[in-house]
């Protein structure tokens, strides 16, 4: 039943590996490159007067296309391994009638079932892994200057890292997601579309509804100091707008307001 | 001499509510016979072949094939050949491919066989099973249910798509294998010309209901067509049934069942062929009593 698992599937994983060694092999030639700029600059920078406070956020924009490039590969290939792995998977089988042929050869269905779903749903897991631990990898010294960067940064727990990063988008593998809606729609084409809505839904679900609840927040009240000033700007409604740095850059902010001294939030503070 | 299939009152519905594929279905054929199971499509003849090889489960009823629970174990698997309706095969695999399959899928595979009967079809081992015509999908289809060395073969109407020649090529190759194996075979057609020379069993399933089975040439024996004057239901003997009757005003044709020989002077008794005995069944109305088949059923 491997073999012929394996017969059947293996265009398939050789195009998608095929794919990813050409990723990682750019970001294998790119990457010692990359990182050493940014070690560079930041050994320069540390050393003049106001710090790297202009360097890091000047270094991830100049960086920002590739990062978002490579960010989004690894976003979307769980999404791929369960559209056209997962779902297709029994349903193709099921529409062209094949399961009538394999189910009577003298193995069971059972082993039959076990060994395509644990041989592919394996590949797919590999496949996430190795795609994120590259891109990870690579983009390392970016995201530390994407945190750093206050305002238009991404924190490494925000949406986007956080799903794209190390081993959660092994765990985001909608391969079983495919393979589950394929077997209750018991069409391909029709499979492919549910798996790829449900997918979208539960990635945007997940950072909105679910992981806000997962730990209780830390909540901190800073004070509005010349340190952590960040911008100031001029409104022409004779307001002053004023910007400041989150204490840990890393963090996600899920929200936050303005209090006065007494501790209620307002939305203006008259200028002292 | 053991069965090869035993069947008590099985049924099989498909979801719920919904109607009976196949109902109160009883059956005891010997091994070693080449089985016709005849029908008009959709009267539950796939439905049987499936609950056989155990691609359904009953709804009611039990049945065993080979002595054991259909499908239950590999061992069991190996015990029963399935070539299913349009012949299955994956278009993307080569016919090469295909025999590799069986070889890998089954431990009693004589790959020797395979290879020789590819050899003789001509087919190309590397040509993809999706480029092969539908009567060499077929002959491939046979290929890897005989070289998988079953003890009893299930085909399902499994020349309804091939031109006459590819039907009888298919058949042939069947009966060789059949004549060179201790094969069992069971196959399945709307048109019982397709095996009328083939086999030596027949099943006629009409309305999800086995109506006859039994021995050909038994079933030759037992059948009549008598004609004569307008009968009179009373007249027909005790044993004898009719099986269908065609009435003009001066004439009646019936088709009777008799275990005994006819007698009686006002009828003209005459044998019947088995395409005529099959065709009797199957026009038969849609009876919602099957228990009183001796009256008479009058059609027209």
């Amino acid at each position: 039943m491997t073999w012929l698992t394996w017969r059947q599937f293996r265009a398939a994983a050789a195009m998608l590996f095929a794919a990813l060694a050409a990723l990682a092999a750019t970001l294998a030639l790119t990457g010692p490159d990359l990182a050493d700029d940014y070690a560079t600059g930041i050994t320069a920078c540390t050393t003049q007067p106001g710090g790297c406070s202009d360097f890091v956020p000047q270094f991830f924009q100049d960086h920002r296309g590739p990062f978002l490039g490579v960010t989004a590969v690894v976003l979307v290939l769980p999404a791929l391994n369960g559209l056209f792995w997962g779902a297709p998977l029994l349903t193709r089988g099921l529409e062209a009638g094949t399961h009538r042929l394999v189910w009577n050869q003298s193995i069971t269905r059972t082993r039959w079932l076990a060994v395509k779903l644990a041989l592919t749903g394996l590949a797919a897991m590999t496949a996430a892994g190795l795609g994120s631990l590259a891109v990870s990898w690579w983009a390392s010294p970016l995201d530390t200057a994407a945190a750093k960067a206050a305002g238009d940064g991404f924190p490494r727990m925000g949406p986007l890292l956080f799903d794209t990063r190390g081993i959660v988008p092994i765990a985001y593998v909608a391969f079983a997601l495919g393979v589950t809606v394929g077997m209750l729609v018991r069409r391909t084409l029709a499979a492919m579309g549910i798996t790829l809505a449900v997918f979208v839904a539960v990635q945007v679900a997940m950072p909105l509804l679910v992981r806000p609840h997962l730990a209780p927040p830390t909540r901190s009240t800073i004070q509005i100091t010349a340190a952590n000033l960040g911008a100031l700007m001029a409104r022409r409604n004779g307001l002053l707008q004023v910007a400041v740095k989150a204490p840990d850059t890393g963090a996600w902010v899920l929200s936050n307001h303005t209090v006065d001294a007494s501790g209620h939030a307002v939305d203006t503070i008259p200028c002292p | 001499m053991t069965a090869v299939i035993q069947a008590q009152g099985l049924g099989k519905r498909y979801g719920h509510g919904r109607r009976w594929a196949l109902t109160d279905c009883t059956l005891d054929i010997p091994a070693g016979r080449v089985v016709g199971l005849v029908g008009p499509n959709g009267a539950g003849k796939t439905t049987l072949l499936n609950l056989a090889t155990g691609m359904l489960a009953p709804t009611s009823g039990t049945i065993r094939v080979c002595g054991g629970r259909p499908a239950a174990n590999p061992a069991q698997l190996a015990k029963v050949g399935y070539v299913a309706q349009d012949s299955p095969t994956y278009a993307g695999l080569s016919v090469a491919d295909h025999l590799r399959l069986g070889a890998r899928l089954n431990p009693g595979w004589d790959a020797a066989l395979a290879r020789a009967r590819i050899g003789r079809l001509g087919l190309d081992p590397a040509r993809k099973a999706g480029r092969l015509s539908g009567g060499q999908r077929a002959q491939l289809a046979l290929t890897l249910g005989i070289a998988k060395r079953p003890q009893l073969l299930v085909l399902d109407e499994p020349v309804a798509a091939l031109d006459p020649l590819a039907r009888r090529e298919f058949l042939q190759g069947l009966m060789e294998a059949v004549a060179e194996q201790a094969l069992s075979v069971v196959l399945s057609s709307h048109l019982i010309s397709d095996l009328e020379w083939a086999c030596d069993y027949l099943i006629v399933l009409v309305d999800s209901r086995v109506q006859v089975a039994g021995e050909v040439e038994e079933l030759l024996a037992s059948h009549h067509r008598v004609s004569g004057p307008p009968p009179d239901p009373a007249r027909l003997p005790a044993g004898h049934r009719a099986i269908a009757a065609r009435h003009s005003d001066h004439q009646s044709t019936l088709i009777v069942r008799a275990d005994a020989p006819i007698h009686d002077p006002a009828w003209t008794v005459g044998r019947l062929g088995l395409e005529d005995l099959v065709l009797a069944y199957m026009h038969q109305p849609a009876s919602t009593d099957h228990n009183d088949r001796s009256t008479l059923e009058v059609q027209r």
